[in-house]
């Protein structure tokens, strides 16, 4: 049975965006932190720190939870996805050409989590009802936007999936 | 807002956690999902010299169904509940209320028992617990005790567990044919904390529970017998009772409010979707 001790730091291995990676955490090393600071995969950000505005949301194992509230070390051998993982290379992906082309940021700095929960969803659910778009951008806080924009970039991008009209 | 320092121990059976958690006595806490014990850390309200993350130990990732109860071992995700494909038959009472519990990003990594330990008064599953008459079972270095849901919680944030003892599992009586049940809640914002939360049971012969959370420092259950005619004055004594308080979220007034009125109408939908 491994005891991580307070004192030590200890490697923590699992994937970043298909790549595999590891760091030295201390135990109370949250993921948020890993990731900027060990990693410095800095697109994910960290607002509130106690799970409430949806900043920090990044995918393990496929479903988008909050960086804030995991322990680095509960990271081991999972497959972690942030917001660097969605373009290829200088293409954007679907959702983030959605989200500039309908102004769905303006300072950005919800993006990224937002990003994370709207591409989990479409894998699971591609034709998501507008009901079940709001409801998963429930877990996040946007300041700029008032979400209507957010809504309509969701949109948007789910009628691409499905071969409709872009314009939602 | 950081964690203060702790030892983390990363347990592969029960037994390696129920000896790390006697070891390490009242400054030991189990973690699983940590989606209220995290928050806690990071604001330094709790500050654990030990925790011992169960999220590895398999006999505790099990849903597991008899013919009338269904058991949710201490590691498994309210998102895997959600998703269980018997739910809706065996627990649609929890179907209905589970939705309601925190965002989905948090049940992708909340447990069921997480909830149950952490005994927030607002929380939904504690409320499903109690109305649905549900136990907790408890372990500790070689002993296991069941105890149930309407004792098990003591107070806001406070239940029975012992030093030493976590919870294994909880356990729900399943679906009765003939029985109806309703789960409504009004929060500021879907995901939010509820203001008032109301569970309701109807029974085949047309009597009722109403269990309600949010208002009391635990969910607490009316009786009503059947076609009770004074349905009215009993929902407004039993508002009174709960002893209301105000706070950021809402008036005493208006929570009493919320129990005559969502009360009465989740009374109503659980009588009236009875099979």
């Amino acid at each position: 049975m491994p005891r991580l001790t307070q004192d030590e730091t200890h490697e923590v291995r699992f994937t970043l965006n298909g790549r595999a990676v590891s760091a030295r955490v201390s135990p109370r090393l949250l993921l948020t932190d890993v990731l900027r600071h060990e990693i410095g995969a800095t697109g994910t950000h960290v607002g509130c720190e106690h799970g409430v505005c949806g900043a920090c949301t990044v995918q393990v194992d496929g479903e988008p939870v909050r960086a804030c509230l995991m322990l680095a070390a509960q990271a081991e051998g999972s497959e972690i996805r942030t917001v660097e993982g969605l373009a290829k290379r200088e293409q954007l992906a679907p959702l983030q050409e959605a989200f500039r082309e309908n102004f769905a940021l303006q300072c950005g700095f919800c993006t990224a989590g937002i990003l994370m929960t709207l591409d989990a969803l479409f894998s699971r659910e591609p034709d998501a009802e507008e009901d079940t778009i709001r409801e998963a951008l429930s877990g996040h806080l946007c300041r700029c936007t008032g979400y209507v924009p957010i809504v309509q970039a969701a949109l948007a991008v789910r009628n691409r999936i499905k071969g409709g009209p872009i314009d939602a | 807002m950081k964690p203060a320092p702790f030892d983390l121990v990363v347990a592969t059976d029960l037994g390696e956690a129920l000896e790390a958690l006697h070891q390490g006595g009242t400054e030991a806490r189990v973690i699983a999902g940590g989606q209220s014990l995290v928050p806690m850390l990071n604001m330094r309200l709790a500050r654990p010299a030990t925790l011992i993350d169960i999220t590895r130990i398999p006999e505790l990732s099990r849903i597991e169904a008899t013919a009338d109860t269904v058991s949710v071992g201490a590691a498994v995700r309210q998102t895997t509940l959600e998703r269980w494909e018997d739910l809706a038959d065996r627990l649609p009472l929890v179907r209905a209320a589970l939705p309601w519990v925190g965002h989905t990003q948090l049940r992708n990594r909340g447990t069921v028992c997480g909830s149950v330990a952490h005994a927030d008064p607002s929380a939904e599953l504690p409320l499903c617990l109690i109305a649905l008459g549900g136990s907790v079972t408890l372990r500790r270095r070689r002993k296991t005790r069941q105890v149930a849901a309407r004792d098990f919680f003591q107070g806001m944030m406070s239940t029975d567990l012992a030093p030493g003892e976590m919870i294994a599992s909880v356990t729900f009586p399943t679906h009765r044919k003939g029985t109806g049940y309703a789960f409504r809640e009004v929060a500021r914002r879907h995901g939010d904390f509820a203001i008032v939360a109301c569970a309701a049971i109807a029974r085949h012969d047309g009597s009722a529970t109403l269990t309600v959370g949010g208002v009391a420092d635990t969910p607490r259950t009316l009786d009503l017998p059947a076609e009770a005619a004074d349905l009215d004055d009993r929902l407004n004594e039993f508002a009174w009772h709960l002893q209301a308080r105000d706070d950021l979220h809402a008036t005493a007034r208006y929570r009493r409010d919320l129990v005559r009125h969502l009360g009465r109408a989740t009374l109503k939908e659980a009588l009236s979707c009875r099979d």
